[in-house]
């Protein structure tokens, strides 16, 4: 069952041509991503789905039905975690559903069951400010996931932290994401966590954007904490490829 | 490892001493230089004198401190009130922050010593003068705070709560309030100094009874030691409201102090 359907999305801010003719669809317990060159409009499409921006040609459908101003079809995760510094972790967790009108106790109830699985048990009545990186990632990737929409919107949720924690998050969402297979798309410029992670991969241009490759990703999972198969590595190297003659810097 | 800290209090009182000392030399050599000297206390008095004074007219004082402070807590918390009404306004709608600023602004402009014999002229010699003069001097430094506070809101935290589907209110309540406190706190401090000064101004230009009123007569009566000695509880007005508001800060931003393990 397809969750998302974007057809021929077009968007122009002011004079600049930021997306040209997007195309895509995420199916239903799906992890897809979007790869793309800095600049290209990746967040961009995420703004569309948001509601924060609206596209000037094509069409978005939701399980069918086009995005209205009031849509709440996706649960999106910013770039940078985005966590209140002056609430507790419990309360940034559940800010979500009280926003949705749910009553505080309520949210509590669902959200404290789930720190044992996102590794923050014991943190729920700390600040933002004195958690660690990772944590802080967690925390907002359990925010995310809580307010149970059809489908996740990732952007570069682990593009801020340091490489030895990144590869810990990856490795840990991995796992996850396949015990509860939640419908995604990532925004991602990191060609190995794209393959790593996805069922299948957009590449766009740079701007104004378009889809220049849809690739699927047949590796079997878990794919972290085992050698990289010859396969993933031939798709890593093509991917590359595509999106450095993308950069258009000829050195 | 685990370093254990030294707790708050007692860093807070070793860090205050410096403070301390200065001023308890500062007055020690005042009073050296007083005694030395024999400079007529109808020029210099010594602080020896000067407390001597505020112990001998303590009911004087003290009859003439309580309508000072209530211009003062009563023309602040209109100010405070104002300040907080407009901002909220002004953030709503920009036309009119567009539009009201400038006048803000140039109420800032306006010399006190002019403007408040105009309001006594206005409103008479009762309590309503010197509050209009403390919330005209007060109010601007907490609207700016205020404002600008709002805009201080990370961006990434509002787009993500109209994502939630949170309304403009909702995103206000939630991120903008919030975000505008460490700003308005710095405002509120800044404020609360002019407050009592104000309000003594406002009553030496024309008052039935306050502080002002006492310095007015004992200048015109040559005595210097009185003056002071009115000046002293001014101060010690102003370092206390300044202290609450500096507590009020620590218990309403407690999230700003909380690093590390607890």
């Amino acid at each position: 069952m397809t969750v998302l359907d974007m057809k021929n999305v077009g968007l122009t801010l002011g004079k600049t041509d930021v997306l040209a003719d997007i195309s895509m669809h995420v199916a239903q317990g799906e992890f897809v991503s979007i790869l793309g060159p800095s600049g290209a409009g990746k967040s961009t499409i995420f703004r569309l789905l948001t509601g924060a921006l609206h596209s000037d040609r094509g069409a978005i459908t939701c399980y069918g039905l086009p995005l209205t101003r009031n849509q709440q079809g996706f649960a999106f995760m910013p770039q940078s975690d985005a966590l209140m510094p002056w609430l507790r972790i419990l309360d940034n967790v559940t800010l979500g559903l009280e926003v949705q009108g749910v009553p505080r106790k309520e949210a509590r109830a669902r959200a404290l069951p789930l720190f044992a699985d996102f590794g923050l048990v014991g943190f729920e009545h700390r600040y933002p400010a004195q958690l660690s990186g990772g944590m802080r990632q967690r925390a907002a990737l359990l925010r995310t996931v809580l307010q149970g929409r059809p489908m996740q919107l990732l952007d570069e949720p682990f593009g801020a932290l340091d490489a030895l924690t990144r590869m810990q998050m990856q490795k840990w969402f991995e796992a996850r994401w396949q015990s509860a297979r939640w419908t995604t798309l990532l925004v991602t410029h990191d060609v190995r966590e794209a393959v790593a992670l996805s069922d299948r991969i957009y590449v766009l241009s740079r701007r104004p954007a378009t889809v220049i490759a849809e690739v699927a990703v047949p590796t079997p999972r878990p794919r972290f904490g085992s050698p990289t198969p010859p396969d993933a590595h031939a798709l890593e190297a093509h991917l590359l490829d595509i999106l450095l003659t993308q950069t258009g810097d000829t050195l | 490892m685990h370093i254990p800290l030294p707790r708050r209090s007692g860093a807070g009182l070793t860090r205050g001493l410096p403070a301390v000392l200065s001023v308890v030399s500062a007055f020690a050599l005042w009073e050296i230089y007083v005694q030395i000297s024999g400079i007529s206390p109808l020029i210099l008095p010594a602080p020896s004198r000067v407390l001597e004074q505020m112990l001998l007219n303590r009911e004087v004082l003290w009859r003439n401190t309580v309508p000072t402070l209530q211009a003062t807590l009563f023309g602040f918390s209109l100010s405070l009130s104002v300040a907080f009404v407009l901002s909220v306004a002004l953030d709503f709608m920009p036309r009119l922050r567009r539009a009201l600023f400038p006048i803000f602004v140039v109420s800032q402009t306006l010399p006190l010593v002019a403007i408040a014999p105009l309001v006594v002229l206005w409103f008479g010699f009762d309590l309503t003068p010197k509050i209009l003069l403390v919330t005209l001097v007060t109010f601007f430094p907490m609207l700016v705070a205020l404002v600008d506070g709002y805009d201080s809101t990370d961006p990434e935290i509002e787009e993500l709560l109209y994502s939630m589907g949170a309304s403009k209110r909702v995103v206000f309540r939630r991120a903008r309030l919030p975000s505008a406190m460490p700003y308005f706190f710095a405002g509120l401090r800044i404020s609360i100094t002019y407050a009592v000064v104000a309000a003594i101004f406002a009553e030496y230009v024309g008052a039935r009874a306050g502080l002002g009123i006492v310095i007015l007569n004992a200048k015109n009566s040559f005595r210097p030691d009185l003056v002071l000695a009115a000046v002293v509880i001014s101060s010690v007005l102003t370092l206390a409201l300044f202290a609450a508001t500096a507590l009020l800060q620590r218990v309403a931003l407690r999230w700003r102090d909380a690093k590390g393990d607890q």
